[in-house]
């Protein structure tokens, strides 16, 4: 069959499998389009090709599927970065599909010609220029398995026009041949060995999960080690969700602005369990502080990722879903011992941590705390949603006020830390889950970074809700503003906002608001009685900070309890 | 982290004959704060692989990391880091020296000495061949300063493991790959 670059596109993401993209015609992708539109392929037209990118993003995080997006050369492509730097940080499989001038005009610099491909190539997993039509196939069929295998994340194709224009043969090829990559999937059976026997050993054992664990779907398997041996869990920020978060042994999560309890517990651990994390700045503070004590096992299917920062005393590469499987196995064979009792002086030391300090706030008669906002979106959706967050303080007081009992339902900005990262992913989360709740809390900042969406939201009927806790500040940069810099807040007042009810009805929308504590309740479960997409503007307490916190650059002992 | 103690390390990556390919490995070296000291690009037998062989310097857990990062590059066939093995090195440089007559004898004896070579004669210059490691040809640029160096060319260095040592690395899985039969056929080389 002889089809023309354009129609190979649709053919092979067909092939792949893709129902949705996410995406944003012009001049040099219009032969795609013409094709889009007749192909059973779903598009959702964005309003910036920044949202684009973290709609499939939100997409696949949700989903666990390939999230792809199309747009056009020069500023479309370069509208992209931002989407593209942020999945590569959050290891967020993505295939971004950009517009090229046609490939004799490269580098002329033609009208709307830009290197993309040379922009991308440090915030992408792999990138690729089609010369060819004849390698198009390939190159599609290679872009989709190097996004999903190994450690996941965003790949680049750029497509000349004359490359969309031009026929050949098609076929789809059935497998991918690249002697250059070959992810471990399988761990190291005598590392797995020692693993267990170091577990075994360990008095005061904590595991440390992140994102790796969302994305290979091994929660189960971590649940299993967890209870069948009595090891307390805490998570990063990405791998919210992996364990249940009203878990006895839950321990919430640790960090800049984890739990005093996950901290503590860290310093004082005898050996810390990583599993699919990458011992991140806002994880270990200052290193040399960081789980002094403990032996470190490391499992993570990047081997970079090992010994990057801290040193481990047994790294295990491999998928984390067979790592811990493997593990499981291996200390089922072993003698049973009476691990709750064992662990019970432990245990008891992190409830004192717990009771002398907990996550706590004062929601007093007439200010609504933000805190109270999310602890009451968890209450009423009976923790149920997908929680998306941009950045800032909504991220953390949403981290820590929504107790996650699921994976792929905490949809944040990790790595990157996008404001206007919320928004366009939960349109992309509730593309992906439409019987599920799915909720943006933002920030009066953030929310303005992408709000251009909402059309998006209302033309495509796409019932998102955005919870605005809205403090009139950029209210993280203020908080450090009031705790490090005497108070001298520089430019971080909002002045001019807009009035984000009458924002969200000029989008066609529907707009509520609430200014006293009583109000929250009733407009958040207003808001989940109407269809369509809604902004809830909830007028905080301007003044509130994110406690506890971990000042940067400090051990994550020397938390401010603010 | 344990072990601060900064060595100079030959790290040969072989890796996919494409454009844009060179600048995916500078650019993680820029990008991510390693410093390259010199550096050779040139094809293999196969027409399809490259050889780029870099001098680097650093930390054991800074070396762990570039052979990682650059294992990690989807172009990256096979990395290898010669050091602490027995390995051959060697650079080159063209040297042009002004040649008076009364010196000339004096530069001759010296590339007598060195074991190189007068490849280009002029009136007033001697061009010069040189090849060793980097202190072979920093010596006879010393030597060579005085009389008056015009200009030189240097090039980076290159690196081959010892043979009887390869089969030792092969354990390692740091062996490089077979040659495809048709770079064999086409080059008529048989090993």
């Amino acid at each position: 069959m002889r089809l023309s670059g354009a129609e190979i596109i649709i053919e092979s993401l067909i092939q792949e499998g893709i129902t949705t993209i996410f995406g944003y015609p012009g001049g040099v992708i219009t032969d795609i389009y013409d094709h889009l539109e007749k192909s059973p392929i779903r598009h959702y037209l964005v309003r910036h090709e920044q949202g684009a990118v973290h709609m499939a993003d939100g997409y696949a995080r949700s989903s666990g599927k390939v999230g792809v997006c199309l747009v056009t050369s020069g500023p479309g492509a370069t509208n992209t970065v931002t989407g593209i730097a942020s999945a590569f940080m959050d290891s967020i499989p993505v295939v971004v599909f950009t517009g090229q001038v046609p490939t004799p005009l490269i580098g002329n610099d033609a009208f709307q010609e830009v290197d993309i491909v040379g922009i991308t190539r440090p915030c992408t997993k792999h990138n690729y220029l089609v010369k060819k039509v004849e390698d198009l196939s390939r190159v599609i069929k290679e872009a989709f398995y190097l996004a999903r295998s190994g450690r996941p994340g965003p790949v680049l194709v750029d497509l000349p026009k004359d490359v969309l224009q031009n026929k050949t043969e098609f076929k789809y090829p059935k497998k991918v041949e690249m002697r250059s990559y070959r992810p471990t999937y399988s761990a190291h059976a005598g590392q797995i060995e020692k693993a267990a026997a170091q577990i075994l050993k360990a008095r005061r054992p904590i595991i440390y999960a992140g994102g790796g664990v969302v994305s290979s779907r091994s929660s189960r398997e971590l649940k299993t080690l967890a209870e069948g041996l009595t090891i307390p869990v805490t998570t990063t920020l990405m791998g919210l969700g992996a364990f249940p978060g009203r878990h006895p042994l839950w321990l919430g999560m640790l960090g800049m602005h984890g739990t005093y309890w996950a901290n503590m517990s860290v310093a004082q651990c005898d050996l810390l369990i990583a599993v699919g994390a990458r011992f991140d700045d806002r994880v270990t503070g200052k290193v040399d502080l960081f789980a002094p004590e403990a032996k470190i096992i490391h499992i993570d299917i990047d081997p970079t990722s090992i010994r990057k920062n801290v040193s481990v005393d047994i790294p295990i590469v491999g998928d984390c879903k067979d790592a811990l499987s493997k593990l499981n196995q291996s200390l089922h064979k072993q003698e049973k011992s009476d691990w709750r009792k064992i662990r019970q002086p432990w245990l008891e030391q992190i409830q004192e941590w717990k009771k002398t300090h907990p996550l706590t706030y004062e929601q007093g008669k007439d200010e609504i705390k933000p805190q109270y906002v999310v602890e009451k979106l968890y209450e009423v959706t009976q923790g149920q949603a997908i929680i998306a967050t941009e950045v800032g303080q909504n991220q953390m007081w949403a981290a820590q006020f929504y107790h996650f009992d699921r994976p792929n339902s905490f949809i944040t900005s990790g790595g990157l830390g996008v404001m206007g990262y919320g928004f366009p992913a939960a349109i992309g989360a509730q593309v992906a889950c439409p019987d599920r709740i799915v909720i943006d809390i933002a920030g009066d900042g953030s929310i303005q970074m992408n709000i251009q969406e909402m059309a998006t939201a209302v033309a495509n009927q796409v019932p998102v809700k955005i919870a605005i806790l809205n403090n009139g500040y950029l209210g993280m940069v203020r908080q450090f503003q009031e705790l490090f810099y005497e108070k001298r807040y520089a430019q971080t007042f909002l002045k001019g906002n807009p009035d984000f009810v009458k924002l969200a009805e000029a989008y066609g929308a529907a707009g509520l608001r609430a200014e006293r504590p009583e109000e929250v309740v009733p407009v958040i479960e207003k808001a989940l009685s109407i269809k369509g997409p809604v902004i809830m503007d909830f007028v905080v307490c301007p003044e509130e900070c994110v406690a506890p916190m971990v000042p940067a650059g400090k051990g994550m002992t020397e938390m401010l309890l603010v | 982290m344990e072990n601060n103690h900064e060595q100079k390390h030959t790290i040969s990556a072989l890796v996919d004959n494409e454009p844009g390919v060179l600048n995916r490995v500078t650019g993680l070296f820029s990008g991510r704060g390693f410093n390259i000291e010199s550096l050779c690009v040139a094809e293999t037998m196969d027409p399809l692989v490259s050889r780029i062989t870099l001098v680097t310097r650093g930390n054991n857990q800074i070396i762990e990391q570039i052979t990682k990062q650059l294992n990690k590059l989807v172009n990256v066939i096979k990395v290898m880091d010669f050091t602490d093995t027995e390995f051959v090195e060697r650079e080159m440089a063209l040297i042009k020296v002004r040649a008076e007559a009364q010196t000339r004898a004096e530069i001759l004896r010296i590339v007598d000495i060195f074991r190189c070579k007068v490849v280009d004669v002029s009136p007033q210059f001697y061009t010069i061949e040189v090849t060793g490691n980097d202190s072979k040809i920093t010596a006879i640029l010393g030597l060579l300063n005085h009389l008056g160096i015009k200009e030189i060319a240097r090039t980076g260095a290159i690196a081959m493991a010892r043979s009887k040592k390869e089969i030792s690395l092969k354990k390692e899985k740091i062996v490089f790959i077979e040659m495809p039969e048709e770079a064999t056929q086409k080059t008529g080389y048989r090993p």
